[in-house]
């Protein structure tokens, strides 16, 4: 089973639009959402929840349809936005408004997740930690039996150690296959370890969704002398000239064996980087 | 399971460096035929890498017939004869030579000199 289909997401505004998105990610895995600031992450995230609307498409969520059943399908969705409303609220008070909206809200689970993570509920949002906060809202989406967690940009603003704090907790709660974690964040390296997926979007569009294994093998990291390049210019997705020679990607398909350049695996990192520049114009 | 390292600036793929690691503790009979591997997420979260690495180096173990899987159960280690293991050893090294040989060809090396490097380095490693 899919936990998220989307079929040609379409949203426009007046200098961005959203570009027919498609992507689908399967029950029990974890997809990561990598794009430069401003590529469209967040719009994505938005007009998939229709927390904004969109102008055309279709989103299926564990195979509904979100237009059709929007509320019984957000009730298994667990959305942390990178914004904590309430800062001067204690978690006990908002989880008192929160637990409200959700019929299948389990007390025990939150006081064992409250405890798990170490968190005194008579403290208040701005008296925690950047991390204690997440794993706060990560709290209360998973209290409520969310099956699927949409996280926008959370790994953002923590330290390594947070991060990877929270990396594994996002792999312990996926190993028993009952939770799916769709997240979206700029620092590739946090994905290198934990993604089973990878949606990589840049201006609106989606460039590659698929295994990160599979993206990882579809590209090639080229450097070698400006002889080289010649030889296999056109064939670049872009390079970047330096004192010594030159680093490019190319798509593994059109690496040729009479290739004398130095041909490696790349990094999401390089795969990011080299998308965003223009073909040898890099300044 | 023994100690597994994975480096993720490696250039090997991180499925093959488990796989590797793996299959020549099952070789070097650290791990014991019928012993259960841990199942694929649980590994997956242990060593930090993703399911789908995991399924990949699981779904080698099982083409090379080093593991065996029970449906619901999980999958173990394969018993082997020790004339299995010896073959399964040449195979493995003849795959880790022929790769630094195909490389190595492209220096123009004599065959006679490539042996000669072989021969300190093995001595060097000890």
């Amino acid at each position: 089973m899919n936990s998220i289909e989307i079929r040609n997401l379409t949203k426009v505004y007046r200098t961005f639009t959203l570009d027919n998105v498609n992507l689908t990610l399967p029950k029990g895995y974890i997809m990561g959402f990598i794009g430069e600031n401003g590529a469209g992450k967040t719009t994505t995230i938005k007009t998939m929840l229709n927390i904004v609307q969109k102008e055309s498409g279709q989103v299926k969520i564990f195979n509904q349809d979100i237009d059709k059943a929007e509320i019984e399908v957000k009730s298994k969705i667990g959305y942390v936005s990178g914004n904590m409303f309430y800062p001067k609220k204690s978690l006990k008070e908002i989880t008192k408004y929160f637990k409200r909206f959700y019929n299948e809200w389990d007390e025990d689970l939150y006081q064992s997740y409250l405890n798990r993570f170490k968190l005194d509920s008579n403290k208040r949002i701005d008296e925690l930690s950047k991390g204690m906060q997440l794993k706060y809202l990560i709290t209360l989406a998973l209290s409520h039996h969310a099956e699927l967690l949409v996280l926008d940009e959370p790994t953002s603003g923590l330290d390594p150690v947070a991060r990877d704090n929270l990396l594994e907790l996002f792999q312990t709660i996926i190993e028993h296959e009952e939770t799916t974690i769709f997240f979206s964040t700029h620092i590739t390296s946090d994905l290198e370890k934990c993604a089973d997926y990878i949606t990589f979007i840049k201006e609106g569009k989606i460039i590659e969704s698929c295994s990160k294994d599979d993206l990882l093998d579809a590209y090639r990291f080229v450097s070698g002398s400006d002889k080289d390049l010649e030889q296999m210019k056109d064939r670049l997705i872009s390079y970047k000239n330096h004192a010594f020679g030159f680093n490019g990607l190319i798509r593994t398909e059109d690496v040729k064996k009479t290739d004398l350049a130095k041909i490696g695996q790349p990094t999401l990192d390089d795969i990011m980087i080299f998308y965003s520049s223009h073909k040898g114009v890099m300044l | 399971m023994k100690h597994i390292v994975v480096r993720n600036t490696s250039q090997t793929p991180i499925y093959q460096q488990i796989y590797d690691q793996l299959a020549s503790q099952i070789m070097n009979g650290d791990l014991k035929s019928d012993q259960l591997l841990p199942s694929i997420r649980t590994a997956a979260k242990e060593l930090r890498v993703s399911i789908i690495t995991i399924k990949k180096t699981w779904e080698l173990l099982e083409n090379q017939g080093l593991i065996y899987t029970i449906q619901g159960k999980g999958s173990y280690i394969k018993r082997h004869t020790q004339i299995d293991l010896d073959d399964k050893k040449i195979e493995l090294v003849k795959d880790v030579f022929l790769e630094a040989i195909s490389s190595v060809k492209s220096y123009n090396l004599s065959k006679e000199k490539l042996m000669e490097i072989i021969s300190v380095v093995y001595d060097e490693v000890n």
